[in-house]
């Protein structure tokens, strides 16, 4: 009776769920990327802690290059987020409307 | 201590170093996780997010993983976490603005309805797929090893993932410019 996998599993289940609801609730667009980085950490853990049931190391390699694209969103939402800034004064994505048909 | 039953009492289980160590750092996980998408204040949410992603850092250690919990220290706690609170002072909103930062009442509930189905259905597929689970013992991953599978049959993939890392630097730079020409102005 010590922690097994479905802890972890468990755990991560519950953060990214926590995401899930940031993501819909938020309506600034810097907190809802702050929620997407917790769903992609919480699948992180889920990785690495099947990796270490199934006694793979694969997992732990998908978690690095899943952390490589979460750093490459990041960057490339802040930029945009920034540009968007600049000409709307704002940061809620519900005014941001322009494709609406 | 003859014990017939196999029932597990709470004495027990708190014996195990393990287990409330794992409570220790998961609870203040989720209470950050949660924080963070509830949190009024946007300067906070970040620092609440520093709690939840040092929590999984910790888990990523507890599994032996120490190499992918230091990079998580690294790149989440360290630089991210940054970009968020430069982006946050960029994007400055009037004071007055701090109470929009969340949707009303009416889109909260159904929000949180759907995360709480959401969670019952992966609680649930989990603990039928490894509920039945015994730990076995292991050994910590060597960074070694890591290195040559990364370095070994995933190349190809590593090499890929480093164009897509300068891509998003040009990208980044590009659409962060002052005087950017054809940009979204």
């Amino acid at each position: 009776m010590i922690v097994t996998t479905t802890w972890f599993l468990l755990l991560a289940a519950a953060l990214f769920s926590i995401g899930v609801a940031g993501v819909l609730i938020r309506r600034n667009a810097l907190v809802m990327f702050m929620s997407i980085e917790l769903m992609l950490n919480a699948v992180n853990l889920t990785f690495v802690a099947v990796s270490r049931e199934l006694g793979l190391i694969e997992g732990q390699v998908a978690a690095l290059f899943v952390m490589v694209v979460a750093a490459t969103e990041v960057t490339v939402g802040l930029a945009i987020v920034v540009a968007v800034f600049r000409t709307r004064a704002s940061a809620n994505v519900d005014e941001l409307a322009e494709m609406k048909g | 201590m003859p014990t017939l039953m196999e029932t597990v009492t709470m004495a027990d289980w708190f014996r195990e170093t393990a287990n409330w160590v794992f409570l220790l750092i998961a609870f203040p996980t989720v209470f950050g996780a949660w924080r963070t998408v509830s949190s009024d204040n946007i300067v906070r949410a970040v620092l609440y997010l520093v709690v939840a992603l040092g929590g999984t850092a910790a888990m990523f250690l507890m599994l032996g993983a120490a190499f992918i919990g230091w990079t998580v220290v690294l790149v989440y706690i360290g630089a991210v976490v940054i970009l968020f609170l430069m982006g946050i002072m960029i994007t400055r909103a009037p004071l007055g603005a701090e109470a929009k930062l969340s949707h009303g009442r009416e889109v909260k509930v159904p929000a949180a309805l759907l995360s709480g189905i959401l969670f019952a259905v992966i609680a649930g597929s989990v603990v039928d797929a490894f509920g039945a689970s015994i730990i076995r013992p292991f050994e910590p991953t060597l960074t070694t090893d890591l290195a040559n599978v990364l370095f070994g049959r995933f190349i190809i993939p590593f090499e890929v993932v480093s164009f897509v890392l300068l891509a998003a630097l040009i990208g980044g730079i590009v659409l962060a410019r002052q005087d950017d020409v054809g940009g979204l102005e």
